[in-house]
This record gives C-alpha cells, sequence and structure tokens, in this order.
C-alpha cells in the first residue's frame, strides 16, 4: 500500500521539529534553512503551514528535467533526485508550480522531498499530529470524518 | 559537542568586529547562556560600574543545545548589568532569534562600548557588519522588524529590536525578538539602547550538528519529548490555556497578589484566566484566543496568539491591532490585570500588545502602573501628575493611556518608566513599591506560597520566579507536594530549585520544561550533545557555581544581606482572605538557614570554603 504525507495546517504550533528532523535525516545537521520541509508563519492571522512536495503523479519537475535527475522511486512514489546526475540547470525549480523543489548554492545541485525512503522523519518528529504517513488513497478521510462528526447531530435541536 | 567555539565581539565605540576562540575552560564549568555569561561579564567589567555606561557590556548568549532538535531548544539569554537593579541581568528568551545565532555559526556575541551613532547588527553567517540605524531611531520594534525585512530582501531574517521606551530611558524595557517574545526583565533593553545599539538582525545557513554522539543525542531527544507529551502540565495544560493555566489555580490558593499586593485574590481572576480566553466574547462572539504557538522546537508550545474584538474602545480607530499577536501569558495578565484590579481582558490584551511593539517588561510595568493607582488613590499623585488620567484601580481607560504613554516614551509614561522603586521613592512612599532589590514582583504572593519569599529575597536579579520556582512543589505538587504555607523545608527546596533553574538557563532549554523534566531528563541530553561527561550531579553542580558566581557579581556591585528582604508589606500586612488569611511571609524563619545551607557566612557571603569547593 503506498502511503502519503498528510498535512493538517490548523494543529501546526510552528515548532520547527519537521524541519529540523528533515534537515537532520537529508544532511546529518539541524538546519531550517535546508529542510525539504517548510514551515509558513502568517503572523496576522495566528496561522502555521507546513509546506513540501506532493509528489505529483505526472511529476512537473520529472518531465521538464533534461538529464533525467530526477527519477521515481517505484516503491514510495517519491520522485527522487539523483545528485550525482543532476547538473544544476534548474529548470525543475521552474518547473514545480509549488516551488518545493530548490536549488543549494553550496552543493551545486537540487534538493526535494524524498519521503525519507519510505519514512519519512518529519511525521515522527511532529509533535501534534499536523503531519501524519497515511494511506495515500486516503489522505482526506480525516477530514471526512470530522465533517461526518458535525453532521447528522442536529436531530433535537 | 555542540558548541560552535566561536564569540562575536563588536566594539560599538570603534565600530570593529572581531572573532575569537570560546573559552572552553569556562564552557566546561558554566556549559553556556547564562552561566558562561556571567563569567565573560564577572572577568570583563566591574560589578560597581554604571549600567548604562559604556563601561558596561552586554551578551547575546546561546546554549549548547540551542539549534539543536532538543525540544524547546531554541533559547538564547542576554547577560549584563542591570540598570533597574544593579545587580547582574540575565534574561532570556524563545522564539527563533537564538538558534539563528547558533545556526550563523556563533555561541555569543558580546557588544562593548557605545556607539557614536545609532546603528544596528546585521549578521549573515559568519559575515557581521555595523550598519548606520538612523532611520530606525525612534521607531517600534515592529516599525523596525518590518523595515529590516523589506531593506535586506529577506523573509527569513530574525530579528530583535529595542523600541522607543528603551531610548527614552524606561528602566525596564526588553529586548524583543520574532515580534513578540522578549528578553523582559531588568531593563536589558535599556542596556542596549544606551549603547545605541536598535537591533540585530541574522540570517543563519551553517545549522548546528556537530554532536558527540549524534545516535544517543537523537534518542534521548525521543524519551524527552515523550515525558514532555505525557505530562499533564506540558502535555496538556500549557498548550491549551498557556501559562494562564495557572490564573485560576493561583487565585484560589490565595496568592494572587492584587491591587498592588494588598489582597491576595481578585474577583475578576475568572474573566482574564486562560479558560475565558477560549471564550466567544460577548461582544463579537469571538474568542480573544486564535492558536497556541511555539517557540523554535519547542514540542510544548505554550504561546499565545491572540486576536482583539476591533470594536473595543482601545483600538477601534488602529487597525494595525485588529490582526493578531502575541497574547496573554501569567505574569502579563496577572500584572496588567489583577495587580490593577482590572477584569477587561481586551484592554490588557491591548496593553500586552504595547508592551511587545516597543519592548517593556510587563511585570515590571503592570506593577509600577498598580503602585502608582495606589499613589493616586492615597492622593499623593494627582491629575497634574497623571497627564489629567485618572489613575484608578480597575479602570481599563486608564490602563490604555498609560501603555500607551509608558511604551512610547512620552509624558506621564517618563514616570511610570522609572519603575516602581525610583517613583514611590520621587513621591516619598518607599514602602508603597513592591519590588525587591528594585525589580517587580512576579504573580505569586509571598504571603500565600512562604518558599516565594524566600525566593524573592535572594533571587540574584531581584524579585523573579523564574529564579526558583518552589510553586512547582508548594501548589502544583511536582516532583512533591510540600505546604505553601509552612516554612518548613523550604530552605533547601529553594535551593534546590534555584540550582536546577541555573543549569537549566544554561543549557538553552526552556523552563517550562522543568514542569515535567528533572535533571535526569536533561543530563542526557546535555552529555550526548557535548563533550565534559555530563550527569545530574554534575549539572546540578553548575547550577550552583551559576548561582554562587552573580552572588558574587552581586556582593562585589555593593549588595548586602540587608538587600536579601522584602517590602514591609509582605512582611506585616497579613493576608486578608483566603487560605492565608492572617499570615505575613516568615521570611526570617527561612533565610538563616538558607544561607548555611549555600555554605554562605551569616552575612549572606560564600565562604572561602564554598568558593573553593566550586571552584570559584
Ligand atoms: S513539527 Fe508539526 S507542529 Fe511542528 S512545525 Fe512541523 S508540522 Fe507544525
Ligand atoms: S514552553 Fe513556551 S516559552 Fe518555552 S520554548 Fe515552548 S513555547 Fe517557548
Amino acid at each position: 500500500m503506498l502511503k502519503s504525507l498528510q498535512i493538517e495546517p490548523e494543529k501546526c504550533t510552528g515548532c520547527l521539529q519537521c524541519e529540523l528532523a528533515c534537515s537532520y535525516q537529508a544532511e546529518g545537521v539541524f538546519n531550517p534553512a535546508i529542510s525539504r520541509i517548510k514551515v509558513f508563519t502568517f503572523h496576522e492571522e495566528g496561522r502555521f503551514v507546513p509546506y513540501t512536495c506532493t509528489q505529483c503523479e505526472e511529476a512537473w519537475c520529472m518531465h521538464a528535467c533534461p538529464v533525467e535527475a530526477i527519477v521515481l522511486n517505484p516503491e514510495t512514489g517519491a520522485k527522487e533526485v539523483k545528485a550525482d546526475v543532476c547538473v544544476g540547470c534548474k529548470v525543475c525549480t521552474i518547473a514545480c508550480p509549488f516551488g518545493t523543489v530548490n536549488y543549494q548554492q553550496s552543493t551545486g545541485v537540487v534538493y526535494k522531498c524524498d519521503l525519507c525512503g519510505g519514512d519519512p522523519e518529519c511525521a515522527k518528529a511532529c509533535p501534534t499530529e499536523a503531519i501524519t504517513w497515511v494511506d495515500a488513497d486516503h489522505t482526506g478521510l480525516e477530514r471526512m470524518r470530522a465533517h461526518a462528526a458535525g453532521s447528522g447531530t442536529g436531530g433535537a435541536g | 559537542m555542540s558548541w560552535t567555539r566561536n564569540v562575536m565581539r563588536v566594539n560599538l565605540t570603534e565600530g570593529t568586529i572581531g572573532n575569537e576562540p570560546l573559552n572552553m575552560e569556562w564552557a566546561m564549568e558554566y556549559l553556556g547562556q547564562r552561566g558562561l555569561a556571567t563569567r565573560y561579564l564577572m572577568e570583563e567589567i566591574d560589578p560597581k560600574c554604571d549600567a548604562l555606561g559604556p563601561e558596561n557590556k552586554l551578551i547575546m548568549v546561546t546554549g549548547p543545545l540551542t539549534g539543536t532538535m532538543a525540544s524547546t531548544g531554541g533559547r538564547y539569554s542576554v547577560v549584563t548589568k542591570s540598570p533597574l537593579t544593579g545587580t547582574v541581568a540575565c534574561s532570556n528568551s524563545g522564539g527563533f532569534l537564538g538558534a539563528e545565532i547558533k545556526s550563523a555559526g556563533w555561541d555569543m556575541i558580546i557588544f562593548e562600548g557605545k556607539s557614536p551613532r545609532p546603528v544596528y547588527l546585521y549578521v549573515e553567517d559568519e559575515q557581521a557588519e555595523l550598519v548606520p540605524a538612523e532611520p530606525l531611531w525612534g521607531k517600534s520594534v515592529w516599525e523596525t522588524d518590518e523595515w529590516l525585512h523589506k531593506h535586506h530582501q529577506d523573509p527569513l531574517l530574525r530579528i530583535a529590536a529595542v523600541g522607543r521606551a528603551a531610548e527614552q530611558g524606561n528602566l525596564y524595557a526588553a529586548i524583543v525578538n520574532d515580534l513578540h517574545r522578549a528578553a523582559g526583565r531588568s531593563g536589558v533593553g535599556t542596556v542596549m539602547a544606551s549603547k545605541h545599539l536598535k537591533a540585530v538582525a541574522v540570517r543563519g545557513t551553517r545549522g548546528v550538528g556537530n554532536l558527540r554522539d549524534p545516535q544517543a543525542f537523537m534518542k534521548a531527544v525521543s524519551a524527552g519529548k515523550k515525558v514532555l507529551a505525557e505530562n499533564e502540565v506540558t502535555g496538556a495544560g500549557l498548550p491549551q490555556y498557556g501559562t494562564q493555566v495557572l490564573m485560576n489555580v493561583i487565585n484560589e490558593s490565595g496568592a494572587m497578589p492584587t491591587r498592588n499586593m494588598r489582597e491576595v485574590q481578585f474577583e475578576g481572576a475568572a474573566e482574564i484566566s486562560g479558560e475565558a480566553m477560549h471564550e466567544p466574547r460577548k461582544t463579537d462572539g469571538k474568542a480573544n484566543l486564535v492558536t497556541n504557538a511555539a517557540c523554535y522546537g519547542c514540542t510544548i508550545a505554550c504561546g499565545r496568539i491572540s486576536r482583539m474584538d476591533q470594536r473595543h474602545f482601545s483600538i477601534k480607530t488602529s487597525p494595525k491591532y485588529w490582526g493578531a499577536s502575541g497574547g496573554l501569558e501569567y505574569e502579563a495578565a496577572w500584572a496588567l490585570g489583577s495587580d490593577t484590579g482590572i477584569k477587561d481582558m481586551e484592554a490588557l490584551t491591548y496593553a500586552n500588545f504595547l508592551c511587545n511593539e516597543d519592548g517593556i517588561d510587563p511585570i515590571s510595568f503592570g506593577s509600577t502602573v498598580a503602585a502608582a493607582m495606589e499613589l493616586y488613590e492615597e492622593g499623593v499623585l494627582t491629575d497634574k501628575d497623571t497627564d489629567g488620567i485618572k489613575l484608578k484601580f480597575g479602570s481599563a481607560e486608564a490602563l490604555c493611556k498609560v501603555a500607551e504613554l509608558t511604551a512610547r516614551g512620552e509624558g506621564f509614561g517618563r514616570i511610570l518608566g522609572m519603575g516602581s522603586k525610583r517613583m514611590c521613592e520621587k513621591y516619598g512612599r518607599p514602602e508603597l513599591s513592591m519590588t525587591v532589590k528594585g525589580q517587580e514582583f512576579p504573580a505569586y504572593d509571598p504571603r500565600g506560597i512562604q518558599g516565594m519569599g524566600l525566593g524573592y529575597a535572594t533571587s540574584n536579579r531581584g524579585a523573579c520566579h523564574l529564579r526558583g520556582y518552589s510553586v512547582s512543589s508548594e501548589i502544583l505538587g511536582a516532583p512533591e507536594k510540600t505546604d505553601p504555607l509552612s516554612t518548613e523545608g523550604k530552605p533547601a527546596l529553594m535551593k534546590s530549585v534555584q540550582d536546577a533553574a541555573a543549569v537549566v538557563d544554561s543549557t538553552g532549554l526552556c523552563a517550562f520544561t522543568t514542569f515535567a523534566w528533572t535533571l535526569d531528563d536533561i543530563a542526557p541530553q546535555v552529555d550526548a550533545a557535548c563533550e565534559g561527561g555530563w550527569t545530574s550531579e554534575k549539572l546540578l553542580e553548575v547550577g550552583e557555581r551559576v548561582w554562587n558566581l552573580e552572588r558574587q557579581f552581586n556582593l562585589a556591585a555593593g549588595f548586602t544581606a540587608k538587600d536579601d528582604t522584602l517590602p514591609p508589606r509582605m512582611l506585616k500586612e497579613a493576608a486578608p482572605t483566603g487560605p492565608a488569611k492572617g499570615r505575613v511571609s516568615d521570611l526570617h524563619k527561612m533565610l538563616p538557614e538558607y544561607y548555611k545551607l549555600r555554605g554562605w557566612s551569616e552575612d549572606g557571603v560564600p565562604t572561602a570554603e564554598t568558593r573553593n569547593r566550586l571552584g570559584l
């Protein structure tokens, strides 16, 4: 069964544990600056929104890459960057509509979320379950459940 | 090793910036943050110096766990000599700045001298420069933050700044980072402004790594997170209600200082409590609280983000306060509310926004307003002194007005900016100032929680709850319940919580972890990160060393055992209601035993033997 990251921003506190876990897993250092997942703060609204690659089926980045440095991992569904193949042309960063592929000056190649090979650290680190690792066909299940719980209870008014 | 081993030294007089290696010998003795920077300060300044003169130094310092994934490991401290108290000052702040400093590659930044013109420090990893800040002088913290983000075209810059209050010499001005987190107490912001340093803007991209044993560290971090998640206070109470979870609890204990501490219970407590922040308002049906929020790496997330009722009289015509921002935590709600007798939560939220916007300590501000209200009630202060403001206990309008004046450093706000001690002395009524060593009390009445009286009297930065939080034991029963009305065993309890707090403040972690964590939870995290063989015992010894070092600073600054006391109201006027009814603080029963346990002489001076034992 394929799994996906499910993100529920309303649960997020902006603690950055996900970014720390991500950067540590990927590069052995606690460094939000190179995290593959980013938490955005909308201060005036009091909202925190974690955002990362959704692993599109027809991934723009993968199709755009002229040297086939972005490949599908069939086991996880992740589109992974082969750092030794990437030439750092950045076309993928332009192609991705969501901005989740980024160039890294220090390495000269791009980086993106690879789902940690099927066991994403961000989901494990998140203290509030704002990020969970769920059945890929049912990322809407929790939201459906929440709405279902609210409907059909109005009987006695 | 999770120190970066780099110290930045900024000479503001000369406009020069240097880089030197961290003194690792001291790091082994004092760990980081509060302890380590105090060691530097002790070495580099004369404790008798003028806190607002160029000879004072100001140190922004991280701890070895700052910037790591340890829960709450994002803290930094500001260490300097306080202009409010004349003692050593160490104010600790969360948010994101501390981790950014570390990620830029620095353990600490030492500011010395005084710049001939306003400047800010811009740091991008190892690059740092002093930039003219004339356009920012006279601006609030919030305006400064916005200006710097725009000017550098970098939304990811982390910024700490002082506001107009600090520029105008308010003695309890804070350094605010990330818009609403603050190194709040003792006037560290006043020192920063006295050096013509308006802001520090940091971008760090190196990250924090360099752990002694990475695997053991990740294991210890996970174990620590689990303990916090499963604890009633850190896993449920704090995320849900913030520190405001305490409002009703402390009020029921009869330890809620009210109306300049004349009373110990506030009839409006429920209306300004954490619970009330969740309730839909009568006026617009919305709750004051929007969400909780975390500091860097924190899995507790006690922070309050509030949105005011746009139609509240204070902000009707000021849209800039209509958005969400840092809301009331317990100390602010108490000082701005209970101590002034005001139960209009929106007014308190507004005053709190102003404290953040221009960087003033809401505890000292609220307490000073409370003292001014008593002076006004007694007719010592009149409308002529207060710019026509009817400064009555309970008046939300008065609070909002004086908060505006004080935040901006204008008119009667300049008088309030002196702090309660100097203000009460100025008007000939020193006994109405609820302070120790010049610093205003926090939210626990020492008549209702006896241990705290000893804590306030002996705290190295004047009255303060964060220097030794026996409330945990006396009220919350952690780790063991003691009777808040009894003095028995309190000297030993106070010593142990003081030492523990001193070392927690030296690691880079948040004090609030200690609602759940003991040093046994912290030691494995420190030990896995740093070389040095860190056990709980060794950490506690660091705490004791830090405490004694701070004491030595204060003794050298001219303080004596006579200053280890409380205002006469606490010692002579009995609590009028509640469980502590009829009680005063029995400080005299605790102090001699405390000195003995500390290994101090009867005059409160560490003996040669104690100094030798601690390597001082
Ligand atoms: S770990 Fe969870 S709560 Fe924390 S910032 Fe990431 S998504 Fe938000
Ligand atoms: S417990 Fe609160 S103050 Fe402490 S680090 Fe977490 S959010 Fe910040």
